[in-house]
């Protein structure tokens, strides 16, 4: 099956019942998928009438206490931006997949790109903690949908997973596990009695119990600055107290958050750090610098943010350079380079979008390296 | 008052957020009385308050959902109604209402008021039309009469507002009326009816906006407002929601002008999955809820 199709059906295996979306391309087979096959597990598929109206859809069907997705592309990315915030604001577990197309604009819908990543990071207003996930095979799309729910019932935050056009496009096979192996984190639900339950009261993780709607808690929550009894309060104690926590619940559980593949990067003397359909790229590159006696490791980020800084910071101390490829001007290769500082050089390697990388562009960026 | 009354509380307070009042809205703003009347039309529709939930987006009329004591969802700019979508479909116990401005619903939200009431989503939508954007000082809304003064059409709108109500009826709403705030019986009468009605149902309510828009249209008290509204309100039940635009200071056409069948978003998509998949197949209005633990989740 073909990534897209793979997404879905990691949503469906990770308890998915409610998918809220609008076509785009390369998106689409997402929805195509899930709108059959939601209605064979009593699920609820619908097609809004846009993107804003899509991220907000699963918002409400979340807070109804059913797990819920949308997936899009990058116009539709740029979409759901404003209620993103309301997510992260209300502290709303979903899950939002963007098969991403070379951009600005329209771009060319049916190619790759890596241009929304930093996107993914910063795109809705305001300061806040996010979580990203990035695939590079059906049989990883598949496996980090289930994830990307999983840390965001436990987070208490939507959870992007940002694929490409190509990761979405390609089929190979994908291995679906039986349901019994496959490991659901269950929702926070609150411990005590409605009477005295204040929605944002959080436990030690930073992360607060949620209550659905309709089960007699009567709380309120607000896209305000609010309290922790979720009510609005304008002023800059009650900001400070909230944007940290917001941000602090993520940098706190980095360690349970961050996931990383490293090959080779012990005794290395570059390291290509990437991700998504260009880790692929960049992983037949390294065997071949490999080939040639060159000593190149190879990083591969499954999360993006938050951004692995402690495992760039200590590589950087005993390599000459990162090589970093990505389909874009250079998104990721910056905060390899804030991390690395002096100790090592960042070494950016473009592409503009519209396809991937030419293997021999990375190598001859490795052998530049380490020369 | 006397102080002795007012330590009795007001025979509403059970249903309010005491510890949220006082509210924001101003002198001679109609939202008061609206609340009042959705408080008391809720209690007689007999529906369980711990199944009602009130979304509202961004505005006056927003922070309706900051003060009753229901679960209740203050969410962005104009996107009220699908987050009211959402909970619906996955919790189709639930009795939800949307209670919002005209900017809110039929501006920035307009799209999504319109397609909702195709899909015939069943939801009472609230929308208190006070003519334009009170919460940000008075400027032009989609509402607003033509050449009626604000502060962003300050020598008067040219654009042609929205009827309301033709709107919802031509998108496809099953319950359609509209009263002022100065009709409280009537208006508490309907939105027990609206808030029974199987489907899409829209309240308009026409209400005060006196430090802004009053005062800039020659209504520059609540009072003068209401007199407007005795004076120039026609009930017509019945009405061709076409017929019932407002002119600046013109007739106000009240009354309950839609309330037909159709069936709803999810009447269709259960009657579909029982065609495909025969009868034993679970209804889409029954959605399997999660695994929960009581307690917080370990870490």
């Amino acid at each position: 099956m073909n990534g897209d199709v793979a997404c879905a059906e990691g949503a469906i295996s990770a308890g998915c019942r409610f998918f809220a979306g609008y076509p785009i391309t390369p998106a689409t087979e997402v929805a195509e998928r899930m709108a059959e096959r939601l209605p064979e597990v009593s699920g609820i598929y619908i097609q809004m009438e846009d993107e804003l109206a899509s991220m907000n859809a699963i918002l409400g069907a979340s807070w109804g206490g059913v797990k819920a997705m949308t997936a899009t592309s990058g116009p539709g990315f740029s979409l759901m931006m404003e209620n993103l915030g309301l997510g992260v604001m209300l502290e709303t577990p979903c899950v939002l997949t963007n098969i991403q197309r070379a951009g600005p604009s329209t771009g060319i819908p049916t190619l790759a790109g890596q241009g929304d990543m930093m996107q993914a990071r910063w795109g809705s207003h305001g300061c806040y903690g996010i979580i990203a996930l990035s695939p590079s095979s059906p049989q990883e799309i598949y496996h980090l949908t289930i994830k990307a729910f999983n840390l965001s019932e436990k987070y208490r935050i939507p959870v992007l997973i940002m694929a490409d056009e190509i990761v979405g496009h390609m089929s190979e096979k994908v291995v679906i596990p039986p349901p019994e192996e496959i490991v659901l984190f269950p929702r926070r639900k609150p411990n005590v009695m409605p009477e005295e339950y204040l929605p944002f009261v959080p436990d030690a993780d930073l992360v607060p119990p949620m209550a659905n709607a309709g089960e007699g808690y009567r709380f309120h929550v607000t896209g305000l600055t609010h309290d922790e009894r979720g009510y609005p309060v304008m002023n800059a104690e009650a900001q400070d107290k909230l944007i940290r926590r917001l941000v602090q619940k993520i940098e706190t559980n980095r360690e349970d958050i961050i996931e990383i593949e490293e090959d080779g990067v012990d005794g290395a003397d570059v390291v290509v750090c990437s991700y998504g359909i260009s880790a692929r790229v960049s992983e037949f590159a390294v065997e071949r610098a490999r080939q040639e006696g060159i000593k190149v490791g190879m990083l591969k980020l499954i999360t993006v943010w938050p951004f692995p800084e402690e495992t760039i910071r200590k590589i950087a101390q005993r390599v000459k350079a990162f090589i970093v490829p990505e389909i874009n001007y250079g998104q990721i290769a910056l905060e390899v380079e804030r991390c690395a500082g002096v100790a090592a050089d960042t070494v950016l390697v473009p592409h503009m979008g519209g396809g991937v990388h030419h293997p021999e562009s990375i190598m001859d960026a490795i052998r530049k390296a380490v020369r | 008052m006397s102080q002795a009354s007012l330590e009795q509380g007001h025979y509403m307070d059970a249903y309010l957020r005491q510890d949220r009042m006082p509210h924001i809205w101003c002198p001679g703003c109609g939202l008061g009385s609206i609340l009042h009347c959705f408080l008391s039309g809720l209690l007689k529709s007999g529906l369980s308050l711990d199944k009602v939930v009130v979304v509202s987006g961004i505005g006056c009329t927003g922070r309706v959902a900051g003060y009753v004591k229901l679960d209740s969802f203050h969410t962005t700019h104009g996107r009220a109604i699908p987050f009211a979508t959402g909970l619906k479909l996955a919790k189709p116990e639930l009795k939800v209402v949307v209670f919002s401005g005209d900017g809110d619903l039929i501006a920035i939200g307009g799209n999504h008021f319109i397609h909702a009431a195709r899909r015939n989503i069943d939801m009472t939508v609230i929308c208190v039309n006070n003519f334009n954007y009170g919460m940000t000082g008075g400027q032009l809304g989609p509402t607003t009469p033509l050449t009626a003064r604000t502060t962003t059409s300050p020598y008067g709108n040219t654009e042609q507002p929205f009827n309301v109500p033709y709107l919802a009826a031509a998108s496809g709403a099953v319950y359609v009326a509209r009263w002022t705030s100065m009709h409280v019986r009537r208006l508490e009468r309907t939105i027990t009816e609206a808030l029974l009605k199987r489907g899409f149902s829209l309240v308009e309510v026409i209400s005060p906006c006196p430090p802004v828009y009053g005062r800039m249209n020659r209504q520059p008290t609540g009072l003068d407002q209401m007199r407007y509204y005795r004076e120039n309100s026609i009930i017509r039940h019945g009405a061709d929601p076409k017929d019932v635009d407002i002119d600046l200071n013109g007739k106000i056409i009240v009354g309950k002008f839609i309330d037909v069948e159709r069936p709803t978003f999810s009447d269709l998509q259960e009657e579909m999955l029982q065609k495909t998949f025969g009868p034993e197949i679970p209804t889409s209005d029954t959605p399997p809820q999660e695994a929960t633990v009581a307690g917080a989740a370990p870490k």
